[in-house]
C-alpha cells in the first residue's frame, strides 16, 4: 500500500495567512527559489499539523514559507520564495 | 443600522466572529448540516471555507476548516460536517452542539477553490465523501444565479447511506449531469459493482480534455491524489485542475 501524503493544500491555510497578512494570500503568486516553479500559494503543499505552519513547493517539496506563532510573537521565514505578489489588503 | 455600501467580500484582516447554531438537518447516517447565524456575514463565494474554533471552559481551544455548503444567503451560513469516528471536533459538531450554542468562525477564506458564475468553460466536479460539500455550494450557486454553464458531477461515496444531499441532487437541474460511484456497497440493482473509481469512470462521466473544462477535485487527501492523477493521465492540463484536500484518508 502506498502511503497517503500528510499534507493539505495551501488553500487550507487561508484563514491563518489572512489573519496575519490582512489579504487573501492563497491567491498570492510566488516563485520557488529552489526550482523556479511559479504558483499561487493555494497550490502549495500545506503541513499544518506541527507547532507552526509550513508551505512546501508542489514541484520540488522545498520549504517556501514557515510561520510559527507564540502567544506574543510570530516568526516568519519566507526564504524559499524568490518573490511574492499579493492582492493589496482591503 | 447602516451597513457599508460595498461589503468586503475578500481580504481584510480576519477576526473570529461568534456564530449561533439556529438549525440542524440530518444529511446522511453520519453527516449533519449545521445552520449558523453570523451577524454581519459579508457573503461568500462558492467553494470558500471557514475556520471553526471551539474553546473549552478551561481555555483549551482547537480549530478545523469547513467548507461553506450554501450559496450566500444573508447572515445564515451552512456547514455540512461528516463525523470522523475517532475525531476530536467532528463528533462534537455533529452530535453535541445544540441549537442556541455558539462557536467562533473565521472567514470566508480562500479565493482559489471557487467557482464564479462569470466563468464560461464547462465544469467537472469530482467529489469523494464529504468532498461533495464545496462542490454542492457551486451547484447551488449555479442554480441560484440561473447559470447555464454545463456542469458534470462525479461523486464517489462509500455506500448509499453515506451519500450527501440525496433528495436535492435528485431534482432536475438542467445542464447538470450526475454520476455516482459506490466504493463499498451500491443501491439495489445498480449496474456498476462497488469498487474504487478508475480512469474509465472519469473519462466516461467527465469531459474530454479538448473541451478545456476546469476540474474541481475535493475529498480526502488520498482521494484527491488519485483523482487528480487520473485526470492528468487522461490529458487534462494540471493548470485546469483545482484541488481541495480535506485531510487523511480513513
Ligand atoms: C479547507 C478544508 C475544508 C473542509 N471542509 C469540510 C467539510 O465541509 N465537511 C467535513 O466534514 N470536513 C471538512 N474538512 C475536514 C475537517 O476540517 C476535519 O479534518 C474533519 O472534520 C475531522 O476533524 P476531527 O477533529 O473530527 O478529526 P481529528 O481529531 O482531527 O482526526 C481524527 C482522526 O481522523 C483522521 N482525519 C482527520 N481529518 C480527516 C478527514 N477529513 N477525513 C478522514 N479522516 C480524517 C486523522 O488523521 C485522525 O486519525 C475540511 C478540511 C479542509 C482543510
Ligand atoms: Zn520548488
Amino acid at each position: 500500500m502506498s502511503q497517503t501524503p500528510d499534507f493539505l493544500d495551501g488553500n487550507a491555510a487561508a484563514g491563518e495567512l489572512q489573519s496575519v497578512f490582512g489579504t487573501d494570500m492563497t491567491m498570492a503568486s510566488g516563485r520557488c527559489r529552489g526550482c523556479d516553479e511559479e504558483m499561487v500559494l493555494a497550490q502549495a503543499h500545506a503541513y499544518l499539523g506541527g507547532p507552526g505552519m509550513v508551505l512546501r513547493c508542489p514541484g520540488c517539496e522545498g520549504v517556501l514559507m514557515r510561520l510559527v506563532r507564540s502567544p506574543s510573537q510570530m516568526w516568519l521565514d519566507a526564504g524559499g520564495l524568490a518573490y511574492v505578489q499579493m492582492p493589496v489588503p482591503a | 443600522m447602516a451597513r457599508a455600501a460595498v461589503p468586503r467580500r475578500l481580504g481584510g484582516r480576519l477576526r473570529w466572529k461568534p456564530a449561533r447554531l439556529t438549525d440542524r438537518r440530518v444529511e446522511s447516517q453520519v453527516a449533519r448540516t449545521l445552520v449558523f447565524e453570523v451577524p454581519d456575514w459579508p457573503g461568500h463565494l462558492a467553494g470558500q471555507h471557514v475556520d471553526v474554533r471551539l474553546t473549552a471552559e478551561d481555555g483549551y481551544s482547537t480549530q478545523r476548516s469547513y467548507s461553506l455548503a450554501s450559496a450566500a444567503d444573508g447572515e445564515h451560513v451552512e456547514l455540512t460536517v461528516q463525523r470522523v469516528d475517532d475525531g476530536e471536533v467532528s463528533p462534537y459538531l455533529t452530535e453535541d452542539l445544540a441549537v442556541g450554542d455558539v462557536v467562533e468562525l473565521r472567514g470566508p477564506v480562500g479565493g482559489w477553490f471557487v467557482w464564479r458564475p462569470e466563468q464560461k468553460e464547462p465544469i467537472l466536479l469530482v467529489g469523494g465523501g464529504s468532498g461533495l460539500v464545496p462542490l454542492m455550494a457551486m451547484i447551488r450557486m449555479r442554480r441560484a444565479v440561473g447559470s447555464r454553464t454545463p456542469f458534470r458531477l462525479v461523486y464517489s461515496v462509500r455506500s448509499p447511506e453515506h451519500q450527501l444531499f440525496v433528495s436535492e441532487l435528485r431534482l432536475d437541474d438542467p445542464g447538470l449531469d450526475k454520476t455516482y460511484l459506490y466504493s463499498r456497497s451500491t443501491p439495489p440493482q445498480w449496474p456498476r459493482p462497488p469498487g474504487r473509481f478508475t480512469a474509465s469512470d472519469l473519462s466516461s462521466a467527465g469531459w474530454p480534455p479538448d473541451f478545456e473544462p476546469t476540474c474541481y477535485v475535493c475529498g480526502s487527501t488520498g482521494f484527491v491524489e488519485t483523482a487528480a492523477g487520473l485526470l492528468v493521465a487522461l490529458g487534462h492540463h494540471p493548470a485546469r485542475i483545482r484541488t481541495e484536500r480535506f485531510g487523511p484518508s480513513q
